[in-house]
């Protein structure tokens, strides 16, 4: 068994509404392999996120996938049917949301919930399945898991909701999981016990994890490899030590630059002029060039993807 | 210390909410259901003074009360216990038409700038209304004010026309800082005023932050709980947890040699750009429930140095070193 797990290639995911057509995922392809950790970085309205529900079949119209190809295992996902997709969510691919008060249903208990998710997909009893269940409590560090079976969403704290989502995400044992934010609403200290119990089970059970997130620095202390997104498509991508020490792409430089932390105390920091731009007028030029200081004429044209020394760069003038 | 008193000084202020048992609460509790009125210490015993010209980085985490305390130095919550004072005098004393300019001297701006901006009001009413309504300007110049003003935070004067649904979350924010900048106000409460920005918007209005400090002489108190964030603006960083302040000091010394555990840990849990591949190594259990607190430190069941003391006794906020002050027992017991 090879060690590749998942490949995306030239994805792209448009929506097509009255406005025209917006390309939210463009041309998008990358790599997971088992028991590694991808982080996927951009800020709001890159296309990161979409990216996730692209790989899981979860977009709704207007939008849809109109090219390229997403294998998990070799099996490709685009062309699943509704029923081979109720067999692969869930199952050999799960995701944490943001919310976990969206996730999980406010009048179920969490029992219901758990063992819920595991027969769905195993034919087994309902105590061996609850077994499950507490185990993977167990798993995310909870500490009464069995007084916690019996609770509803709405006792738990936050930090204790997550980690419910996160202990249903890995109660069937997935291949990948896709989680999408999930410390964003929660506070640091919490957020650090949380990527301590994601970093664990990805090295223990050689789960793939793909981290979709804004914060560059939770990437730094979590993942092995990193894409930067912006305006649809993935700018560079490397590991984490080369994107993170050598930034490449003017883009990357200048998200680095503008973390409070890089910056000296009480300086103005650096900043990037200008906002994202519209998703709707995204021809094929790069679409940071507006806001670039690199920006030269041939930035007009679409910046093909270089690669080299396992990274991966879109950009016609990078830095050195 | 000079002798000069501070521009807000607040003593020994508490904030509690009580929730009262309704009608059919207290009916229930006399046929015997285990009913009780509930309090929440949101602020507890707080005392802060900020001196003119600088900027005090509150930080802790959510239900740490930070919120609350900004609400009642804004004067938009009144304190259950405790004093206020500005420029050495009680609130209370600023009443009447003379002490206008000093009531309109503290604004706030919010967290969210989708919610605190009425949807249905065009910018030059949301950043004009109040000094029109304060007699600071009159009416017909209230245009020309207005973009004067969102020039003031690098926005496009022609756009005063348009409704805030219209903006971007950046834009929004300026629009936020315009309106409170409208009454010419001497001290700023920065309400997580960058939390719901992108990283590189997010340094767009932190530069504003610092550039306005500059050119209008503000004073802030930068409510935060991004440590990254506090460290950048403030020249001074109070640390709470739940309701109470655990610690204080200058934002470099605090951050290098932190002395309350809990201070320590929360450094310790941000994540950094230059700390790769790390194992976290994280501070167990929840924040407790405010309505329900731990007796002593509150801090003392997720501290690995408690002992005894912590559990019976709240240790009292004391300075440690000069200008620094730290509220934990450890600091009585002989370093080893």
């Amino acid at each position: 068994m090879s060690a590749r797990l998942l490949e995306v290639e030239g994805l792209r995911t448009h929506f097509f509404t009255q406005a025209g057509t917006l390309k939210a995922v463009d041309d998008v392809s990358f790599a997971v392999d088992r028991g590694r950790v991808l982080g996927l970085v951009g800020e709001s309205g890159s296309g990161k996120s979409m990216t996730g529900y692209s790989i899981l079949g979860l977009v709704d119209p207007p939008g849809r996938i109109v090219a390229g190809s997403i294998r998990l295992n070799g099996t490709e996902l685009t062309t699943l049917g509704a029923s081979q997709w109720r067999r692969m969510r869930g199952n050999r691919i799960a995701m944490v949301f943001q919310d976990p008060m969206m996730t999980l249903n406010p009048v179920l208990r969490i029992d219901t919930q758990m063992i819920e998710t595991v027969r769905a997909h195993h034919d087994v009893p309902r105590a061996a399945a609850l077994d499950r269940c507490r185990e993977a409590l167990v798993q995310v560090g909870i500490a009464s898991p069995d007084e916690r079976l019996q609770g509803y969403p709405h006792q738990f704290s936050g930090g204790m909701r997550q980690r419910v989502a996160i202990a249903i995400a890995l109660v069937n044992k997935p291949d990948l999981i896709i989680a999408d934010e999930p410390t964003t609403a929660l506070d640091v200290t919490i957020q650090g016990q949380i990527l301590h119990e994601m970093q664990r089970l990805c090295r223990e059970s050689g789960t793939a994890l793909l981290w979709i997130t804004h914060d560059l620095s939770v990437i730094a202390g979590l993942a092995d490899d990193v894409c930067v997104m912006y305006a649809g498509r993935i700018v560079e991508a490397g590991t984490v030590d080369d994107v993170l020490d050598n930034p490449m792409h003017p883009y990357t430089r200048g998200l680095l630059d503008s973390v409070p932390s890089s910056n000296t105390p009480g300086r103005p920091l650096s900043q990037i002029r200008g906002m994202t731009p519209s998703l709707l007028q995204l021809g094929e030029a790069c679409a940071f060039r507006e806001r670039c200081s690199r920006a030269v004429d041939s930035c007009r044209t679409a910046p093909p993807v270089r690669v080299s020394g396992g990274r991966s760069l879109r950009c016609v003038n990078p830095l050195a | 210390m000079n002798a000069a008193p501070a521009l807000l000084e607040l003593r020994n202020v508490s904030k509690r909410f009580e929730r009262r048992l309704d009608f059919a609460g207290r009916l229930a509790r006399r046929l015997g259901a285990n009913l009780r009125e509930t309090t929440v210490h949101a602020v507890d015993d707080v005392s802060l003074s900020v001196r003119e010209g600088e900027v005090v980085g509150l930080v802790g985490e959510s239900g740490c009360g930070k919120s609350t305390l900004g609400r009642v130095v804004a004067r938009i919550l009144e304190p259950s216990g405790g004093e206020r004072l500005w420029r050495g005098r009680p609130y209370a004393q600023y009443e009447g038409g003379d002490s206008r300019s000093e009531r309109l001297a503290v604004q706030m701006i919010f967290q969210d700038p989708f919610a605190s901006l009425n949807p249905r009001h065009r910018i030059v009413d949301i950043v004009g209304e109040a000094p029109v309504v304060h007699g600071l300007i009159p009416r017909r110049e209230r245009d020309a004010f207005v973009a004067r003003t969102l020039e003031r935070v690098g926005m496009d004067a022609t756009l005063m026309r348009r409704f805030p649904h219209q903006f971007s979350g950046g834009q929004r924010s300026r629009i936020g800082i315009a309106r409170a900048l409208a009454v010419n106000p001497r001290f700023l409460v920065c309400d997580e005023a960058v939390a719901a920005l992108d990283v590189s918007i997010q340094a767009q209005v932190l530069n504003l932050f610092i550039r306005l400090r500059e050119d209008l002489k503000l004073t802030y108190l930068f409510i935060s709980h991004d440590l990254g964030v506090i460290r950048h603006v403030s020249d001074r960083v109070v640390v709470m947890y739940l309701g109470r302040v655990v610690e204080s000091g200058p934002t470099a010394q605090l951050y290098a040699q932190p002395n309350h555990p809990y201070t320590a840990a929360l450094i310790e849990e941000v994540p950094r750009i230059d700390a790769r591949h790390r194992s976290y190594v994280p501070i167990r259990g929840e924040i407790p429930s405010p309505l329900a607190p731990p007796t002593g430190c509150h801090f003392n069941p997720r501290c690995p140095h408690a002992f005894e003391r912590c559990r019976a006794e709240v240790p009292a906020l004391r300075e440690v070193a000069p200008g620094r002050f730290s509220a934990c027992h450890l600091n009585d017991v002989p370093r080893t």
